[in-house]
């Protein structure tokens, strides 16, 4: 059974790498001619990133048994405060969102 | 016709036909990403035939597409070795492989030309062509790492040698001979060419489909 290759492919230099599927292939030189053609022949990508999928670590499991909401970023509104808060300094009228809109 | 368009309508010829030809395995190549890479190979020789015909159709006159499709099948320079149809993977990656071997030798010739419009077609095929190569050299590698492919490789590589001989012309050949040799570790067969000028019964087949909708809707339809 040959192993599967992940590719991560960037698409203009600078831009982080991102996941464009898998191939596979026997080895490294083939998985890496099927990834060029697969995931570069269009000029898609300016480079290709080629990962045994065996060689990735996977974590799945992320308990959160006491619900801890104000760790996460949608944990609690600020909404209400930020209002208070421009109606204190008095920029409520300017601020996006505010009552002069 | 010049001595440089009938070298070039030649390798044009061996190109377009080898294209066709490769392209017979998309849909049922041995597995999906080979199939991928197979079709892709097949239309980047599309490509390097129609800039060859390119350049020949200019010094004769003409278009790519006329000199493509409105021959006859006798008039076509291509090498009998291109013509042969090949449903078998171990003989389709020897002729793969023994093509991409003698076209990157011509290629070298043709990158040194004069003509600098010539030299720089055949710079740029040579810079895709270099992925050919890879992909067949990497075959290549596979089969002769375990026995039973060895033994296919082995047998179509005898068997399409006086063919992949009749590529080149004569005073390339006994340098064809000595890579092919270094590289299989072996001596190949002397054999008599089947040189360019003869063609296979499977040629007027090719030709039949391959210019079936040309000849249906005769110049002047518009895609």
């Amino acid at each position: 059974m040959s192993p599967i290759y992940e590719v991560f492919r960037q698409e203009r230099k600078g831009q982080p790498f991102q996941h464009a599927g898998s191939v596979t292939a026997p080895d490294e030189s083939f998985a890496e001619i099927y990834a060029r053609e697969q995931y570069g022949r269009r000029q898609e990508s300016v480079a290709l990133w080629l990962v045994r999928r065996d060689a990735l670590t996977e974590i799945g499991e992320f308990p959160d048994e006491f619900e801890m909401k104000y760790r996460r970023v949608d944990g609690y509104s600020i909404k209400a405060r930020l209002r208070e808060a421009r109606e204190r300094a008095g920029t409520l009228e300017q601020a996006p969102g505010g009552v002069g809109e | 016709m010049s001595e440089r368009a009938d070298l070039l309508l030649a390798i044009a010829d061996d190109e377009l036909v080898l294209g066709w030809r490769n392209s017979e395995w998309t849909g049922i190549a041995p597995f999906l990403e080979e199939d991928v890479a197979f079709s892709s190979i097949a239309q980047n020789e599309i490509g390097h035939a129609r800039a060859l015909y390119e350049l020949v159709a200019e010094e004769l006159g003409t278009t790519a597409d006329e000199l493509a499709f409105d021959r006859k099948p006798e008039e076509y320079r291509c090498s009998p070795l291109v013509e042969l149809r090949r449903l078998e993977w171990a003989r389709t990656i020897a002729r793969h492989w023994l093509y991409e071997t003698a076209d990157e030798m011509r290629l070298a010739a043709l990158k040194a030309s004069d003509d600098p419009e010539v030299a720089g077609v055949a710079a740029k095929m040579d810079r895709e062509e270099a992925y050919h190569r890879m992909h067949a050299e990497m075959w290549v590698d596979r089969l002769l790492s375990s026995d039973e492919g060895r033994a296919r490789l082995s047998e179509a590589i005898d068997e399409l040698w006086p063919y992949a001989l009749g590529v080149l012309d004569e005073e390339l050949r006994p340098e064809l001979r000595q890579r092919a040799e270094e590289r299989l570790g072996r001596k190949l067969p002397e054999v008599e060419p089947v040189p360019r000028g003869v063609h296979e019964a499977e040629l007027a087949e090719l030709w039949e489909e391959m210019t079936m909708v040309r000849r249906s809707a005769p110049a002047g339809t518009q895609w």
